[in-house]
């Protein structure tokens, strides 16, 4: 018999049996065990594979520590969760838990062909082997790679759970329920403060669970922490990140322990501002890196106490201790109290405290000093050690069937880290103290190093007559991480553990290093003989542990991943089978089809109607400010690349907005309202951005300029009809505005009304078509174009999506902001310098526009371009080149910006920025395209209808 | 979560209220065409990018939409203190 349950006291005496499966065979726990403790309670030891190797892993911790032992849960219906540690799954009725990266089965894995060909993969392996080719990579190494090396596969269904999310205030804010956790619960809880106490174990109580002399003072305290009001008390809950100004983020574990989760939110996410926070994180306990000290069986000292006094189970029948620490002689001793049979202690050290030696003679045990375990027998659970002297002398072998590590503990500075307070290296912990705070924030118990746990030494790793190249002694559980890997980083010449860390990836495993950091510190110091202190060290980040990313996402999938934004108009849109596309956060008709139709044909025919009848488009999306005040003329004057000033009221002029480097961000048709008011319109996706922009000059350039700016945006829907018969549509409808082109020219604006709605009706084209676009109220929006819809069927009236939209604009060679430039285009390079007012004596970027680099020659301009081949469309963002024949890697002049076919010309078209483009009217360029094909086109100017403009004046 | 003074509302907000706008006092050019173009890079393009106290500027922009400079350490990610547009450094 190895580990197994035992009668004498522990928390669980009396409670209720819960069946559960690991691998699908059933086994019995108790109601509150974990799963490692029900799983070590029925004699398993071996509950996982490691990372690269596939060895055998069983128990390392007890705890949030635990690098080995991570399951799968399956609960059904899409409910899975890989990755989990067994330490902190809890059994419940009908658990179906299971072992990762194995096949066919834990016991009998082909992976551990690793194993033996471990010395193929040593440190810097990926680096060195996997460099190139990148096809290589792709297709061969990742994959088998994958394949072999991992953790557990991830779900494959959506998730069928809810998560909640809240926010939460309070004074104070203590992380961790151990004795400390508790006293200061006890004491800010005194002064009527609001306090939390969360704890990330289902039971509060921390180390205390572990030690029987402290369950009585336990029970009292909860009891009382309980009963106060103004203690707010959150088992499960792992305080997983702490941020900027004592804002900590938790996850409450809400269902994953019940054996039916039903329909409540699975997780909940804290959102806490606390005025104080108390870290009682506790410490780790650190592992001793020896020849085989990853075997099942092998594990933390004070894990086995926990597993001893709270779960009621013994890990071993016949336990060895190796220690350099006194502690683990502590927990040796309980065990040995509840009748555990002991092997042997083992102890670096040449002389220890005499109480320790008095107790362990007490309880007869064998003691072994200034020796170390060498090496470890079995292979999927331990059998026995041997045992030398510190001088490689006494070589013997003892059998057992545990063996406990005592390498001293590690302060818990996650949080703490996270916060950015400085660390202080302690000769006496061997480890990093809490030192200056950089928040509200205080470390209490044995996070902060205060906590009486006996003395020790701490080595990197313990002395062996062994040869080092051959031996397996691991550092880094998780990540399979040997000694003999840092040694070689060391070796190539990492120096900083920075780079030893990526090099080795030690400590980049999902525990972070929490049981690997210190010891792979300790090594380097010893090899590169310097102060620990001088190695650096890495910073912990959040998470603390892993969490969910449905506990991070919350409400925020699916449709409310972010807001879509819908016209007035999207209803109809939809009930008329319109195919939607995003723009910016809107989503917008992208196109009509008829029975029958694909996108192709839908715009094709959606064209035409445009440009021989009369077609209807909803532009509400366009955004708008107001812009209002005695000096909003001369704001927009120097915002503008155009002069404004002399704009009358009534008329409207296309504006051109630079940024001050001189480079093209947004531009948009206004019109003048009063001498005091502008109706301003921008780019869908640039209404946020302009007017911030504007918003920036106004405030803190010119606060003397007595302007203010209103979003309008969504005040306003828009009805664009555009085509030849547009005004036959219209004027039925419309009451007060005399709609005849002498009255009403192109660009102008006029207020009046349209089916009884109050309206102001622009006179304005994107499509080279007469046009009008109708701004009336919002909420009239629906209501006024469907009186439109209604009294265009007399004239075939064609409902257009955005696509048609572009088409038309393209074969008139109007840009699209963002399309046709990116950000590096001057209104020059766009072919806009009409739009520039060249006697202004300033606006926004005008500076720029005589910068050396813009005036240059050779930059990129926006050309049309037509294809030799009519049919052939070309694919927007290809690349160009002058001459095709250059060799691979070509020289690339510039890139096809939009590219449709046009209906109505019966061919292609495209626009394009190239370099000089300008001067290489009629010349013939290249297009290189991924099929191996080269298309080939002629460079002429972007404008492919109706050249002088006679059909928008109509 | 950074908390955020905004010196026009008087009140401590999260930063998601808040948007950064670059670095404070940088006033542009009365008439900058008379700079030179060594001079106006250095308007366009040249910033302090200090380690540790940075006079910066926000805007609250989903409160009372107003910008305002502050003071910022760009190690520690505190704020000093936050004022007005058009006061002088702080
Ligand atoms: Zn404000």
């Amino acid at each position: 018999m190895s580990a197994h349950r035992i009668a004498n006291a522990c928390r669980l005496n009396g409670a209720a049996t819960v069946n559960f499966t690991f691998d699908g065979k059933p086994y019995q726990g108790k109601a509150g065990d974990s799963l490692a403790s029900a799983l070590l309670a029925n004699g398993v030891v071996l509950m996982g594979r490691s990372f690269k190797y596939h060895r055998p892993r069983g128990l390392l911790g007890a705890g949030a520590e635990e690098p080995n032992a991570l399951v799968s849960v399956d609960r059904g219906g899409g409910r899975f969760t890989p990755n989990l540690r067994a330490t902190a799954v809890e059994i419940h009725e009908g658990l179906d838990a299971r072992s990762q990266n194995r096949w066919p089965s834990l016991e009998t894995d082909f992976g551990s062909i690793n194993d033996r060909l471990g010395r193929f993969f040593p440190a810097g392996f990926y680096n060195k082997t996997f460099m190139w080719p990148r096809s290589f990579w792709e297709k061969l190494y990742e994959p088998s790679i994958r394949r072999m090396a991992g953790l557990g596969d991830a779900p494959s269904d959506p998730d069928p759970d809810v998560y909640d999310a809240t926010y939460a205030h309070c004074d104070v804010l203590i992380v961790g329920a151990g004795p400390a956790g508790i006293d200061a619960a006890l004491a800010a809880s005194a002064s009527k403060k609001k306090v939390f106490l969360i704890d990330e174990q289902d039971e509060l109580g921390g180390g205390a669970l572990a030690d029987p002399a402290l369950w009585g003072w336990l029970a009292e305290s909860l009891k009382d922490l309980a009963r106060l009001p103004n203690v707010t008390l959150l088992p499960r809950t792992t305080a997983f990140g702490y941020y900027h100004d004592n804002f900590i983020g938790a996850v409450e574990r809400l269902t994953d322990h019940l054996p039916d989760p039903g329909h409540q939110a699975r997780e909940k996410l804290w959102r806490i501002r606390a005025g104080e926070v108390v870290l009682a994180q506790g410490a780790i306990e650190r592992p001793l890196v020896f020849e085989g000290n990853d075997v099942p069986g092998v594990m933390l000292a004070g894990a086995a106490r926990t597993y001893l006094h709270r779960f009621g189970v013994a890990v071993g029948s016949r336990v060895a201790l190796m220690a350099t620490h006194d502690s683990g002689w502590k927990d040796l001793f309980a065990l040995a109290r509840a009748g555990v049979g002991v092997a042997v202690i083992v102890d670096l050290r040449e002389s220890v405290d005499p109480a320790l030696l008095a107790e362990a003679a007490e309880l007869g045990l064998r003691v072994e000093l200034g020796s170390a375990v060498i090496g470890v027998s079995g292979r999927l659970a331990v059998t026995g050690i041997e045992i030398a002297r510190a001088d490689g002398s006494g070589r013997h072998k003892l059998a057992c069937d545990a063996v406990l590590m005592a390498g001293g503990w590690t302060p818990s500075v996650h949080l703490w880290s996270h916060s950015l307070g400085k660390l202080e290296w302690s000769e006496e912990w061997g480890a990093y103290l809490p030192g200056k705070a950089n928040e509200n924030v205080r470390c209490v118990g044995a996070c902060g190093g205060n906590w009486s746990f006996g003395s020790g030494v701490h080595v990197g790793q313990l002395p062996t007559p062994k040869n080092p190249a051959l031996l397996k002694a691991f550092v880094d559980f998780q990540n399979d991480v040997t000694a003999k890997d840092i040694a070689l980083a060391i070796r190539e010449g990492m120096k900083s553990v920075e780079h030893i860390k990526r090099y080795t990836t030690n400590g980049m495993a999902t525990d972070q290093g929490k049981t690997s950091n210190l010891n792979a510190l300790q090594l380097a110091s010893s090899a590169l003989d310097r102060p620990v202190q001088a190695i650096g060290l890495t910073t912990f980040r959040p998470p603390y542990t892993p969490q969910t990313f449905g506990a991070l996402a919350g409400h925020a999938k699916d449709a409310l991943f972010q807001p879509t934004r819908k016209s007035p108009i999207d209803s109809w849109a939809e009930a008329q089978g319109a195919v939607f596309e995003p723009v910016a956060q809107w989503r917008r008709a992208r196109y009509f089809p008829r029975t029958g139709e694909d996108m192709h044909a839908a715009v094709n025919r959606e064209c035409l109607a445009v440009r021989e009848g009369v077609g209807i488009f909803d532009a509400s999306t366009l955004g708008k400010i107001e812009v209002v005040g005695p000096d909003a003329a001369e704001f927009l004057n120097r915002m503008y690349t155009n002069p404004w000033k002399q704009l009358e009221p009534g008329r409207c002029r296309y504006g051109l907005l630079l940024r001050e480097d001189g480079f093209i961000t947004d531009d948009g048709v206004s019109a003048r309202m009063a001498p005091d008011r502008f109706h301003l319109t921008t780019t869908t996706g640039g209404a946020a951005r302009v007017l911030n922009m504007m918003e920036d000059y106004l405030q803190t350039e010119w606060p003397d300029l007595n302007v203010w700016l209103t979003s309008t945006t969504e005040q306003y829907a828009v009805i664009a009809l555009q085509g030849p018969k547009t005004r036959e549509v219209i004027a039925p409808l419309v009451e007060g505005i005399d709609l005849s082109s002498d009255a009403f020219p192109h660009m102008a604006v006029r207020e009046g009304t349209i089916c009884g709605v109050p309206t102001r009706l622009f006179r304005v084209s994107f499509t080279g078509e007469l046009g009008f676009e109708i701004n009336v109220p919002a909420a009239y929006g629906l209501h006024v174009w469907k009186q439109v819809w209604e009294a265009g069927q007399a004239h075939g009236i064609t409902p257009y999506g955005t696509e048609t939209m572009h088409v038309l604009r393209a074969e008139k060679g109007f840009i699209i902001v963002g399309q046709d430039t990116d950000g590096t285009v001057t209104p020059y390079d766009a072919g806009l310098d009409w739009a520039v007012g060249k006697k202004k004596p300033d606006f926004v970027g005008k500076r720029s526009l005589a910068r050396p680099d813009i005036v240059a020659s050779g930059r990129k301009q926006l050309v049309g371009l037509l294809t030799d081949d009519p049919n052939e469309v070309l694919i927007e963002g290809a690349q160009i080149v002058a001459d095709p024949k250059q060799a691979i890697p070509m020289t690339m002049i510039g890139h096809v910006t939009s590219s449709y076919w046009s209906a109505t010309l019966g061919r292609s078209i495209a626009m394009a920025l190239v370099a000089g483009g300008f001067d290489r009217m009629g010349e013939t360029l290249h297009i290189p395209s991924a099929s191996g094909k080269t298309h080939t086109a002629k460079v002429v100017k972007p404008m492919f209808y109706d050249a002088e403009g006679s059909r928008l004046n109509g | 979560m950074i908390l955020i003074h905004c010196p026009y509302c008087d009140d401590i907000r999260p930063e998601l209220e808040f948007a950064y706008a670059g670095e404070a006092h940088i006033a542009r050019p009365a008439d900058p065409s008379a700079l030179s173009d060594a001079e106006w890079e250095k308007y366009l393009f040249i910033r302090a990018n200090p380690r540790g106290r940075h006079n910066e500027r926000w805007r609250h922009v989903h409160g009372c939409g107003r910008f305002f400079n502050a003071v910022r350490d760009t190690v520690t990610d505190k704020f000093e203190l936050t004022y007005k547009a058009g006061e002088p450094r702080k």
